[in-house]
Order: C-alpha cells, then structure tokens, then sequence
C-alpha cells in the first residue's frame, strides 16, 4: 500500500530560468479520486508557473471548500497558501492582495464554492478587477457530498442515478464578462495543450483573470447523459481559437488571412497569439464574446479557449490608488512622516 | 508507429533488465523478494533453477545483472544483486530435499563430460534427472574447475564451493577425476550417445620472447597455472617484491593471492590506463585496499635478470591516444621505468587450447583453431559433441558456463531422442494481476530512497595472514532485507489496456519520472520517441505504445526510468493500468523439454 510518490524524477528533467525543474512546483499527492479532473489541472498550474519562471514564493495559493479547494495542497508546496471558509476565497483574497501588490495570487474554487454559497463574493471581486487569476474547477455536483446536482449542471444533465437535472444553469463565464471581468475564459481538464496557456496567459494578466474549467467527476457525474463527462465535453467542445501565449515577441513574420489569425499585445508587451476558428468573434469585443458562448450554447456546444481580453484593464488598486508597495514593506517614517509633513497637509487644507 | 506486441513474451522480459542481463536470465526480482521476506530456501531454489551456484555467484559472479539494474539509471548505485543472492546461499535452511531426489530410473543414455567445471556441471544437472548416465571427467582431484583453481580461497571458501558441486554430484554422477583425457578418438570409439566439451580456456598467455623470459623463468609464473597450484596446495610462498602484469580479475586475484603468501610489495602493472582495464570495478578496489598499486599506462619491455637472478622488470611509459577511431598507445618518450621484482605473475590473458582433440573426428576447427559450434544449440561438426563455456568461444565467466551448460543439455536431450535441435522449448512465462485493492498491491511497490549498502569486510589484519579467510563478510539478514527493498520490481509490469482508458491524464500526470504520454501517433519509432513528455533517448529501452485510443491518440510509455511504483495503476479510475507480475524462465532439459514431445 502506498499514499508516497517516490523522490526520483526522471534524470534529464529540464530546468527552468530560475534553475528549478519542474517538481520544484508539486504539492503532495493528491487524494482526490482516481482520474479526477482536478488532478489535471492542478498539474497544468504545475506546468503553467514552471512555464512562467515563477518563484515560488512569489505566489499565493488561495481556496475556499470542496473537492476542487482541496487541490492547493497538490501543487505549489513551496507557494503561500490559505484554505479559507466555503465561499468566501474572494475575500481573504482581496484582503491579502491589498496589503502585498507584489504576489501573483491564484485563486481555486469550484461550483459549489463559487456558484453557490461563494456567488455573492464571487460576483463583487470580478466587479472590482481584483488582480488575480480565479480558476473555478467545474465539475457540475457535488462531489465531496456525493454528487448532488450543482448550480452549474446544466438543465437536462442526468446524475449517476439517473435523475435529471431541473433547473437552469449558471454559466459562469457569461457572468464574468456580462460583469466586466477583463480576462475570460473556458477550458477542459482533459486538454492541457490549451490549458496551459490560457493559465499562462492568466497569471500574466494584471487584472481579474477568470477561467471555467470543465472538470469532469468520475465518480459521479461521469455517467452517459451527463454534460459534463469526459465522451460528453470531448465530443461537444469547440474552441474560438488555437492559443498562443508568447511571453517575449518575437517578430511576427507570418502574414494573417483576414479575420482567421490575431495577435494582443499586452501591457507588459507582451503578445496573445490566436488562430482563430469561431467565426463573427473578437477576442477584445466584449459583445461578440457573450454572442460566440450564447451562441455555441444553442448548437449544444461547449466554446472553449480565451473568450475576452480586455488588454489594459485597471485593477482594483489603480482605481483606489493604493500604495505602490507592499505595506509590510512600509517603515515607521512612510507611515509617521513626521509634523513638517502634518503641517504641509494641513496647510493644504486652510 | 505500430503497437507494442505485449503478448511476445521477450517484450516484458527486457523490461526486466537484470534478469535479461544475466546470460542464464535468472528471475533476479522473484529472488529478491524472496529475501525481503525472509524466504531464503526459496530465493536460494529460484537461483539454483536458474543458475545453479548461488552461494558460488553470490560471492564471484561478473554480474552483468548490476550495470543493466534500473537503479543505475535513476540514481547512483544499482542494487546489489550479486550480494543479496549470497544472503539467500548464507541463510538458507536444508535446500536438498527441494532439489530432484535419486535415483532416477536409468533411460539407457549414456553421455561423457570433458571438464568438471560450471558447464559440464550445469548439463550434469539438467540431464541426471532424466535418466541419463553421465561421466564427468577432469583432470584435476576434485570438481569444480576453474571455480576452484583460479578462484581464490579468500573469495571463494572452499566449502561453499564444495557442497554446491556436491549437489550436483550426489544425483548420481559418476565421476573419474585424475584422469585427463588425452583424446577424442578414444572417446569416440566408446559406447557415448553424446560427448560434452567443457575444458575451459586452459592456456594462461605468457611474453616468451621478452629478453630475460627465460633466464628469469625460475621466478616468472603464469597466473592461472601458479593460481592453480597454490589452490592445489603445491605453491606456499612467493618473493617479498610482486609484479603482477595485466588488468583483468585473474590479475587481481593474483596480485592478492601474493599478499597472503608473503608479497610485501606487491604492484599490479597494467598497459592500458586504469579506467580501460578489464578487472570488475570492486575487484580493482578490493586489490587497491589490500595496499596493492596499480600502476597503469605502463608497456613490460624485458625481464632483468643479474647472474641468473630476477631482479625486476623495466617497463615504456605509454599514454592513450585516439587514432583513426582507434585508441592506441604511444610512448610518452619518458626514460623507462625499472620496478624491482623477486617474482612475477603474468596474467595477460588465456585462451582455448585442445591438445587431445584430433582434428580427424569431425569436429571442424576455423582459422583462429577455435571449435566451429552453433550458437544455439552448441554442436560442433560433429552432430554428437557438443561444447560450452569458455571451451566453446573462449574465456567469458562461470554465469556464460552455466547459461551455455542449460542449452547444451537441451541439445544433448533432443540429440539423444532424435530430434531435431532447432525445436528449442519456449521460455514458462506468466502474467498475474497484483491488485489487492484501491492501493494495495501483492508487491511492495513504495520506492525506497536508500543508498547501496556496502558489504562488510573482515579486518585486513586478519584476512592477508590467512589464504583461506574470506575477506567479504556478507550482509547480515537486517542488511539484506534493506538493500533488497532498494529493487524497483521491475517483473511487475504496467500493463494498459486501451478499451478501458478514458484519457483522463491522471497517470501521466502522475508518473513520477514523467514516463507516460498521450500523443498522436508518428509514423515512426524516431519521430514518436521525440514528441514524448520527455523524450525517449534512451535507444536500449523500448516505448511500450497502445492502440488508438478515443481521440485517435495513442498511450505511449517509455520504459527507460519506469520505477514500477504503480501509481499510474492506482490514479486509474478505470484500471486501464494494471500491475502485472511477470514471470519469466528459461527451460531447462529436465523440467519441459520433454511436453514438446
């Protein structure tokens, strides 16, 4: 019997920039079900901060309850880490990203834990582009408590029992862009190969970076009839585009067909490739974003890959106009400036 | 790329690196794991099936097993296979009784055996049971051959040697030891239904046109022969200054051999430079222990011998240079050296030597006068001699005699019920599920992270005083059981089975030393191999590649660095993974060959 993963890696694992190769980035050996889709996309975080020369500790791993919450424990063992109340992730995310600017903060939850008890939090800290990259792991029930039919199984889904969903589902990505959410976007445990960009390309994003991934749960809602099983969201997945998140531009020499390949530059200037393959969509239209997701929807399609950008959002301590560093950085002198500063202000003031 | 044909029972078998190693393929995993718990009767029996000497091997074996151990290629130091099959000869209870039990009812066969070494012993053993009456002939007073005049004493106590030959003795054969046979002809013309060549590489090389060779010859000794008479007991001392020349094992145990008979100053003397010499790596360091120099990149060019006295040997000093692809020796134009000498053992090689064999009998000889024999079957020309060991394609090692002893007892069976040699039996193989439960497996399948444990030696104090003290201790049971655990269980395989997969990724994600991957196919091997999570450079190792799956990709496995911790297998929801003994065994002329019947 073993709970152990042995130490050996195989011997010509590469290194990163930083010197670190990638079992640097691991956590401990999850426990979550055999073939849960979390497992995966844990490993695709793995990949992503491996990908991204992210030291560790210049990252905060954030979660609320539920299977998906569990998962910081299975990455980033050498990251900050806090396990909050069901729910209430956003918050405490929030509040730490206010005192330290500096941190990458990762936030992890599921449907339950956003969709449900969470979607009050959820809701407010996309309307304040807190900035930090939200990935709600999907799996549309219950799984800590036996599947139950969660608020985002879609209307129609039939559980392992055979009962049939009633209700209609939150589509959590539509509810981001709808409320100004300024990185958005859908994937599938299933496809690292997308994944791992889109995760790339969150974290390099200086604003609220939201991404939905379907994450099937193999021990209970796997079952034929479910929309979100392995056959189901492998055969029903579109994707607006092929995906390219290029850190350093290089000079792009490739001459694009009209309306089939773009490119984003970003903030830091840096580059979002696409090779485009849904139609009447642009990645920065906020409006042909919710029509591309609507519209896949009716044809029974899961639209998958970058839904929005906005390329220069404002983040939450822009808009407040917080202090530039981080405040455990703050000496006695930045905070009591001394009484010729007090005189100053006031004398503002008469 | 085409899919792994994982029914073709040789694919599994290589993954078992060790046992596909070792010339005989004993099943080294099913050994070990004997030993772990403390089963050494059986762990002691699963060698004796395979390679008929434990406790001789345990202690000299070549190990071909130990550089081919997966983990060599994962950490530092293989396991210590060699040494843990001593623990099973050292530990082991009354193992007679598992062992066939005579008299066998006589099948009127009758077959002569040239040489009581490794392989006439090991065909003893194969063909005693079904009936046949052997003869075993030797020149020398006791069994055992070149295991017991070349090996010395203080690697090799005589009564380890002595009851392993025993075994195979007291199932009835009948010996003529003392006796050299001095021709085949005679041979021959007797009633033999086949006759065994198992005489070794008896001829030590020596320098005869070295000047001095032969005013020095009093104090000029070739290895193996004055190895055999200090086994013998005719030779008790040698000079207090030794040069040993050459850097093989037969160098080594000479140059400690002379410590132990009053070599003070005893140097090993070696051509080629140190790291290219032929001596196993623990055996130039047992030597180097006992205070022994190895002096390489040094080329003998006269013995010094001063009013019929040896005084020494002046030696060329040589470096190693790359020509043409070829590595070659130069002089470095330094003055020679002179390194003072009351004796010196020459051990720069042997070779075949068949004085007695006519070559009127039907046994072809080719240009180098070395036997013409099938490299399957082991016949000669002759369809009714047959060869092995070093007699056959020159000096290898005791496992090569015993590998060579198994197949020609094959032939010598067919050949004796007239059928044809090619029908070889196939390999008893097996492939049993080891799930027990979620994480449970019939196998300890935790890797543990322990370094090689070093076998302990008795005090050189004591040792050098004494020819016949062995100077490795062995390990102890604790010892044992810990360095068994460091085996990677390489027979339990990762079996997959493509209907059940559901591409969930768990396993890849999973596997520790990043093995596995879900791909597109490639169309070939080369180009599969590179598009792997990690690629698979390591051409020695095969890819173990599925059928197409659902999304048309295929599962590709690389089996280089697998460490057989079968987490793939537990992170399957689907048991698409499962883990799978596999047992492999070569038949052997007494336990199969006869259902091909």
């Amino acid at each position: 019997m073993t709970y152990l993963r042995p130490k050996f890696r195989h011997p010509e694992l590469p290194k990163n920039n930083l010197g670190y190769s990638v079992d640097y980035y691991e956590g401990s050996l999850s426990t979550l079900c055999a073939g849960c889709g979390h497992d995966s996309i844990s490993a695709g975080i793995i990949q992503a901060a491996y990908e991204l020369d992210i030291e560790p500790h210049r990252l905060a791993k954030l979660s609320g309850i539920g299977c998906s919450s569990k998962t910081p424990a299975y990455f980033l063992s050498n990251s900050h880490g806090f396990n909050s109340v069901h729910g209430r992730m956003p918050s405490v995310a929030t509040g730490a990203n206010m005192a330290n600017r500096d941190l990458i903060y990762l936030g992890v939850s599921g449907d339950g834990d956003s969709a449900s008890i969470g979607m009050g939090q959820f809701v407010h800290v996309i309307r304040r582009n807190l900035n930090m990259v939200y990935i709600v792991m999907n799996n549309g029930c219950y799984g800590l408590t036996k599947g139950q039919d969660s608020a985002t199984a879609d209307s129609g889904s039939k559980n392992k029992s055979g009962h049939v969903n009633l209700f209609q589902s939150i589509d959590l990505a539509s509810l981001a862009i709808e409320l100004g959410a300024t990185f958005v976007a859908q994937s599938f445990s299933g496809d690292k190969s997308q994944l791992v960009p889109l995760i790339k390309a969150a974290m390099n994003h200086p604003g609220f970076a939201f991404i939905n991934v379907i994450s099937p749960c193999v021990t209970f809602n796997n079952n034929p009839g479910s929309t979100k099983s392995y056959d189901f969201v492998r055969e029903h997945m579109e994707a607006t585009s092929t995906f390219d998140f290029v850190p350093e531009m290089a000079e792009i020499t490739t001459s694009y067909s009209e309306g089939s390949q773009k490119s984003v530059k970003l903030h830091d200037g840096t580059f979002l490739q696409f090779h485009k393959i849904a139609q009447d969509w642009d990645p920065e239209d906020r409006i042909s974003a919710i029509n591309a997701v609507q519209n896949a929807k009716l044809k029974n399609e899961i639209l998958t890959g970058l839904l929005y950008i906005n390329p220069e959002p404002v983040d939450l301590h822009e808009m407040i106009n917080t202090s530039l560093r981080p405040l455990n950085s703050l000496t006695k002198e930045d905070l009591c400036p001394g009484s010729e500063v007090l005189k100053s202000i006031n004398k503002d003031w008469r | 790329m085409e899919p792994t044909d994982i029914k073709d029972p040789e694919y599994f078998h290589k993954v078992v690196d060790c046992q596909y190693a070792c010339p005989a393929h004993t099943p080294v995993p099913e050994y070990i794991r004997l030993i772990a718990q403390e089963k050494y009767d059986e762990a002691y029996m699963v060698n004796w099936d395979s390679n008929v000497f434990p406790g001789i091997l345990g202690r000299t074996c070549d190990r071909p097993c130990e550089p081919a151990c997966r983990r060599g290629r994962v950490e530092e130091e293989p396991v210590a296979i060699c040494r843990l099959k001593r623990v099973a000869a050292d530990n082991k209870g009354d193992v007679k009784k598992l062992m066939p039990q005579g008299p066998f009812a006589p099948n009127g066969k009758k077959i002569a055996l040239v040489g009581a070494g490794p392989a006439s012993l090991t065909v003893s053993r194969d063909l005693a049971p079904l009936g046949y009456e052997i003869h075993l002939f030797d020149e020398q007073k006791l069994g055992g051959g070149f295991m017991r005049s070349q090996i010395p004493s203080f690697r090799l106590p005589e009564t380890v040697l002595n009851e392993e030959v025993n075994y195979i003795l007291d199932l009835g054969i009948h010996t003529h030891f003392n006796h050299f046979v001095s021709s085949l002809k005679e041979l021959l013309s007797k009633d033999y239904d086949a006759i065994f060549i198992g005489t070794g590489a008896p001829k030590g090389r020596d320098l005869p046109d070295m000047p001095g060779r032969i005013e020095g010859d009093a104090n000029i000794h070739i290895g193996i022969n004055w190895l055999a008479s200090v086994a013998f007991e005719h030779t008790q001392k040698i000079g207090k200054k030794v040069i040993v020349l050459g850097g093989g094992n037969t160098a080594m145990d000479c140059c400690r051999t002379a410590r132990r008979l009053g070599g003070e100053e005893v140097k090993v003397v070696v051509r080629s430079p140190f790291a290219e010499m032929k001596a196993s790596p623990w055996e130039k360091e047992d030597a180097q222990h006992e205070d022994i120099p190895i002096i390489d990149n040094h080329v003998p060019k006269m013995f010094v011998v001063e009013d019929g006295i040896l005084k020494g040997m002046t030696f060329e000093k040589v470096k190693a240079v790359m020509e043409n692809g070829k590595r070659k020796l130069i002089p470095t134009g330094e003055p020679d050296v002179f390194i003072e000498a009351d004796d010196v053992l020459v051990a720069i090689g042997q070779e075949n030597s068949f004085p007695w064999l006519e070559r009127d009998q039907g046994v072809e000889f080719d240009k180098w006068n070395m036997p013409i024999v099938d490299e399957k079957t082991f016949v000669s020309t002759n369809p009714k001699v047959f060869f092995g060991g070093d007699a056959a394609w020159g000096p290898k090692n005791v496992i090569t005699a015993v590998a060579h002893g198994h197949q020609a007892a094959i032939s010598i069976d067919l050949h004796c019920r007239n059928e044809e040699l090619t029908k070889r039996p196939s390999p008893f193989v097996n492939l049993v599920s080891q799930k027990m439960g979620m994480h449970e497996w019939a196998y300890e399948s935790e890797v543990v992270n322990d370094i090689r444990y070093i076998v302990p030696q008795a005090d050189k104090k004591v040792t050098l005083h004494d020819r016949k003290k062995e100077v490795e201790l062995g390990f102890s049971k604790l010892e044992g059981y810990k360095e068994a655990q460091r085996c990677l269980n390489c027979d339990v395989q990762t079996v997959f089975s493509e209907s059940k997969c559901i591409e969930c990724d768990a396993c890849m994600d999973i596997c520790p030393t990043s093995c596995i991957s879900f791909v597109n196919n490639e169309e070939t091997e080369t180009d599969l191999r590179a598009v792997l999570k990690m690629p698979a450079k390591n051409l020695t190792q095969d890819i173990y590649v599925s059928e197409p799956l659902k999304t048309n990709r295929v599962m590709v496995k690389d089996e280089d660095v697998c460490l057989h911790c079968g987490l793939c297998a537990e992170r399957c929801p689907t048991s698409a993974w499962d883990m799978q003994k596999f047992f492999y065994n070569v038949t052997k002329a007494h336990s199969g060959c006869h259902s091909t019947k």
